[in-house]
């Protein structure tokens, strides 16, 4: 490739590059525009909920239950090293309440809700059904994309507060099958290092990734063009990009809530 | 041919030396056309030539790069949001693939523009509007059924119903044949008629059918290279000597 035509290549992909964060920027203005703008679709919003909270209950359960059961599995050795068995409820619950159970919850909503949202809205956008309801003088963004990011920034925190109690469960079930501790000692024991300030952060946490699972994936479904095959490019990025800013806002509020801390 | 010409020389639609490209693809290049009250103008034209580019422009879902695009008096293009919406309310788009959503019932499919459109709708008045245009379609019967479960023909019809129930003064129909077996295609071009004839519309049918061009279109007008290339009825348009308007008629068959 000559030189000429390889600068060529790269001014055309840092053009696009350039051109993805302001088609974002202007979808993310958009929304807020349109979210305080006239009536709320308030029985859309409810079936979202529904189908973003209700349908991965199941899913949440499960993978909140082994992820407290496993860590604090994985976390008694090395507590037995000092004779410090008696800090795993302590140790597990700043833990889940900190970080697991909002990043697993997340990581699970952003391959599940994500994924969804983008095919969903990225098969309207190729079959025509979204400039249908342009036609009929009905404002798509409204129906589609606020409906979607207001059920998933909601729903996704209460997954989370969700999530967290299984995933103590898990926890408690592993520690009194080992060391006989009860239910209310382990709880009592697990709260006592809990502040307002851990649940404060796990709940902005939620809310940011509730956001952007829900931003992203109708930005993407939204946008999708190509036939199906951009249905199925949207449903991925969708997954893929929700996930990078879900770990960049994790450090983000990690690190804020630090400076507070201190 | 239609016969019954009911045209009042009142423009609804003007369209004025109007350019779109896309990139280096060059798809409309100075059409021109106008649309009277109560007239069905026939868009007829290869696959790609940019017949729906046309009607998307008119609907407001595309913006030209260059020329007038008057509906109902009123610039599109120009518009705001607000008077782009009231200009849509009057105009009715059946898709080429229909555009039904997917996940709602022919019922919900009907009334989700209705509900969102008229404020203060009794239960009843919406059920009668939506059986209404249903029957005037002839699929009442399909009332709860989902889109998947209906045929071509049957998609098509709930989807010229849908723009039927704001009772729209133009409607636009994108390849309402397409994909349809013939008796399928005659049905839908007799219900093009009985629209007009019903709801009074003015009507611009995009087709590559020459069957539904003479069975609907008033006038007729050929796309050809961006541009038209000759308009008139179907008569006057394909006694024409144009040798890619006689290729055109014989790919059709029915000399």
């Amino acid at each position: 490739m000559s030189a000429k035509r390889k600068d060529q290549v790269y001014t055309k992909k840092i053009d696009s590059a350039l051109l993805a964060v302001y088609n974002g920027y202007s979808f993310f203005v958009r929304f807020f525009r349109e979210a305080f703008k006239g009536r709320m679709e308030l029985s859309e919003i409810i079936k979202q909920c529904y189908a973003i909270g209700y349908k991965s209950l199941l899913l949440i359960s499960l993978t909140g239950f082994i992820t407290g059961m496993v860590f604090t599995k994985q976390s008694r050795p090395s507590l037995a090293e000092f004779g410090a068995t008696s800090w795993l409820p302590s140790l597990v619950a700043i833990a889940i309440v900190r970080a697991l159970a909002a990043l697993v919850t997340a990581l699970i909503s952003a391959g599940k809700v994500g994924s969804s949202i983008g095919a969903e809205l990225g098969s309207m956008r190729v079959t025509e059904q979204i400039d249908a309801m342009e036609v009929s003088a009905v404002n798509p963004f409204k129906f589609l994309v606020v409906t979607r990011v207001v059920a998933s920034t909601i729903t996704i925190p209460i997954l989370v507060f969700y999530c967290t109690l299984v995933s103590l469960l898990g926890a408690y079930l592993n520690v009194a099958l080992n060391e006989g501790t009860s239910f209310r000692a382990f709880f009592e024991n697990a709260f006592e290092q809990i502040t307002f300030l851990d649940i404060g952060t796990s709940v902005a946490k939620a809310v940011a990734y509730g956001f952007t699972i829900g931003i992203v994936g109708c930005y993407q479904g939204y946008n999708a063009s190509k036939g199906t095959e951009g249905v199925g490019k949207a449903a991925n990025s969708s997954v893929v990009i929700s996930m990078f800013l879900i770990f960049i806002e994790e450090v983000i509020i990690v690190q804020v809530s630090n400076y507070f801390r201190i | 041919m239609m016969e019954d010409f009911a045209k009042t020389g009142e423009h609804v639609i003007e369209i004025r030396d109007l350019y779109k490209s896309f990139g280096d693809l060059h798809v409309l290049r100075g059409v021109d056309l106008t649309l009277e009250k109560g007239e069905n103008v026939v868009v007829l034209g290869r696959s790609g030539t940019g017949k729906s580019v046309l009607i998307k422009i008119i609907a407001g879902l595309l913006n030209q790069d260059r020329g007038d695009c008057i509906v109902l008096g009123k610039e599109v293009s120009q518009l705001n949001e607000k008077e782009l919406r009231e200009l849509r309310l009057k105009i009715g788009f059946s898709f080429q693939n229909s555009a039904l959503y997917d996940s709602m019932t022919v019922r919900e499919n009907l009334e989700f523009p209705l509900v969102r459109n008229i404020a203060n709708l009794t239960r009843a008045e919406i059920n009668e509007q939506v059986e209404s245009v249903l029957d005037a379609v002839g699929l009442l019967q399909t009332i709860n059924q989902v889109p998947s479960e209906l045929s071509g023909g049957q998609r098509k019809r709930i989807g010229i119903a849908r723009t039927l129930i704001l009772k729209p003064e133009i409607m636009l129909y994108d390849e309402p044949t397409a994909g349809l077996d013939p008796i399928t295609c005659l049905e839908i071009n007799q219900l093009i008629v009985e629209v007009k004839e019903k709801y009074h519309t003015s009507s611009i049918i995009i087709t590559h059918d020459l069957t539904c061009a003479r069975e609907t279109g008033d006038r007729i007008a050929m796309l050809l290279d961006g541009k038209f290339l000759k308009t008139g009825t179907f008569e006057e348009v394909f006694e024409s000597d144009e040798p890619r308007i006689k290729s055109f008629y014989d790919y059709n068959f029915i000399q």
